[in-house]
């Protein structure tokens, strides 16, 4: 009996911590100015709210500067919050780094604030945005009340920028989604890339074109970085994650195309034994049966031939 | 305890003898049962395996594939999604082949997909999976009728011939057609309804009966003995034939 109220005492807690819809952000510091707000190594779900994404900050002298903005708007509210309690600054520029829903739906608590993405992802976000948003009711709920597209304001320019006293490079790549923006804070040697690199986490592939995409990675390597900040998984001080990233989309793209060759139908492929290799990144399963959602239909198609037929 | 009880007013009462409840507790399954069914005797069973992701990516083409292994003579395989629109998806008659296939269908939210395989003894074989999915698969123009080119293409067929580790050959084939369910506003149902596959010889391997839940230019995986040679006839619900000869 007791112990039936032990468990009856867990549930209503729970429930009320649920109830409240905060998320729990812990500010790391990855290097002089710069913070990020580790999400979960998790598919979106009603306990994580969608924190399972990188957002993060840098503290310049003339205020900071936002790197994504979440999945929700209580997730920007609550970030920009924390933020300005925190550094007692104004938040002066925010940039999305690419147009899926975890990333920029929090852009509403920053409406007064210049909001930078490369234009492909701007367009993208306006016209993908509303079915996202809806799609993440379902998977989020309550979470998501009230958040609302807003897409982002201002065209990000290729290039550095000097800003309170960090030299920001922004650099254009492709892959991940048609366009992805990677910024390289120069004087701290902090590289945020974004969805191009995930890190113990499967990656995700909705709008994925593989091989841009490890061409990117490629060039990632060459930018002489101290500190990574992948858009899913632990931060690192060394490359590791774009070769663990770079090693997967091998493997999946290599899976994909012998399966193809073989006649497998997409069923049995989504079945695929995850390698050893491969085994401790989060979601792997899960991510490989999205995968053949998105990248199967092209690669069994190029497998038929045109069949003899009667005009 | 509870379930135990349950089990036990289950097997002593003479209705639910007849007609066991469905696993997955689905809300349409009597209806399913009376009407695809047609009320006749039937039992859940483990020998009518269904494949499908958990979770619909995209709930225009959510792969499902089912086997029925150690059950001889199928008569026939009907597919229903239960809470779908169009609930009837597919009827499969195997005639030379053996009793699995693979598709494409639009969801419309999720639901249990229930697949019923008939035996001589007139009982019916039920296997299920659930599918979860964001859904609005089935009120969609397809893609073709929306961006107008379906007519360059339609009933073309393109396919191809696998020999599979277990002996057995794999057929896959495409027909391009737009598969509109009559649900999106201003476009008229609009699908193919028959597909037979014969081999070279005339023999006729399978008979498919395809409903608007299908996806647009159907895919279809069939698992047959050693021919490589086929025939593929069908029509669409407008007259629109189907005919082509497929080979590796």
């Amino acid at each position: 009996m007791k112990h039936l109220w032990g468990l009856a005492c867990l549930a209503f807690s729970v429930t009320v911590q649920a109830a409240n819809f905060e998320y729990p952000f812990t500010p790391e510091q990855v290097a002089p100015d710069t913070y990020v707000l580790e999400g979960k190594t998790e598919d979106f779900s009603k306990e994580n709210g969608g924190f399972i994404v990188n957002a993060a900050y840098i503290i310049t002298n003339e205020g900071v500067i936002v790197i994504d903005t979440g999945s929700s708007r209580r997730f920007g509210e609550q970030q920009r919050a924390l933020i300005e309690k925190q550094t007692g600054k104004k938040v002066i520029r925010v940039y999305i780094t690419h147009h899926h829903p975890d990333h920029f739906l929090g852009n509403q608590a920053f409406r007064d604030v210049p909001i930078y993405a490369l234009p492909e992802t701007i367009q993208a976000a306006k016209q993908e945005g509303e079915m996202f948003s809806n799609n993440m009711y379902r998977m989020i709920g309550d979470w998501m009340r009230d958040t609302h597209l807003v897409p982002p304001t201002q065209t990000a320019k290729l290039g550095t920028e000097t800003i309170g006293g960090h030299d920001l490079e922004v650099l254009a790549f492709q892959g991940h989604t048609h366009s992805d923006l990677v910024l390289f804070d120069k004087t701290t040697g902090v590289l945020f890339s974004g969805d191009l690199v995930f890190h113990n986490r499967a990656a995700t592939t909705p709008h994925a074109n593989i091989q841009q995409w490890q061409h990117s990675l490629e060039t990632l390597l060459k930018i002489p970085f101290k500190v990574l900040v992948p858009g899913h998984g632990k931060v690192t001080k060394d490359p590791a994650p774009i070769a663990q990233t770079r090693a997967y989309l091998v493997w999946l793209q290599t899976t994909l195309q012998e399966a193809a060759a073989s006649g497998l139908d997409m069923t049995e492929v989504m079945a695929t034994p995850i390698p050893a290799e491969f085994k401790d990144l989060a979601l792997a399963q899960s991510e490989l049966r999205r995968s053949v959602a998105h990248l199967y239909p092209a690669l069994e198609a190029e497998q038929l031939k045109p069949a003899k037929q009667a005009e | 305890m509870r379930r135990a009880a349950i089990l036990c007013l289950a097997l002593l009462s003479p209705v639910g003898w007849a007609n066991p409840p469905d696993p997955f507790n689905s809300p349409q399954w009597d209806f399913v049962h009376q009407r695809f069914l047609k009320a006749e005797p039937y039992q859940f069973d483990g020998k009518v395996k269904v494949e499908a992701p958990p979770e619909a990516e995209d709930s225009l083409n959510v792969p499902i594939a089912f086997q029925v292994e150690g059950l001889e003579q199928v008569q026939e395989v009907v597919v229903v999604a239960d809470l779908n629109p169009i609930q009837q998806v597919l009827r499969f008659r195997p005639k030379a082949m053996r009793p699995h296939l693979a598709f494409r269908m639009k969801l419309q939210q999720g639901s249990p997909i229930h697949v019923a395989a008939k035996t001589p003894d007139g009982i019916w074989h039920v296997g299920g999976v659930w599918v979860n999915a964001a859904g609005g698969g089935c009120t969609l123009p397809s893609v073709g009728t929306s961006s107008g080119d379906w007519t360059k293409t339609l009933g073309k067929v393109s396919g191809n011939v696998w020999q599979r580790p277990d002996g057995s050959n794999r057929l896959r084939v495409r027909v391009m057609h737009p598969m509109d369910t009559g649900l999106a506003s201003g476009i008229p149902t609009f699908h193919i309804e028959n597909l037979n596959v014969l081999g070279a010889d005339g023999q006729v391997l399978a008979e498919l009966d395809l409903f608007e839940p299908i996806s647009e230019n159907p895919m279809l995986s069939f698992d047959v003995a050693n021919q490589s040679q086929f025939k593929l006839e069908g029509r669409d619900n407008n007259g629109n034939r189907i005919q082509a000869e497929v080979s590796p």
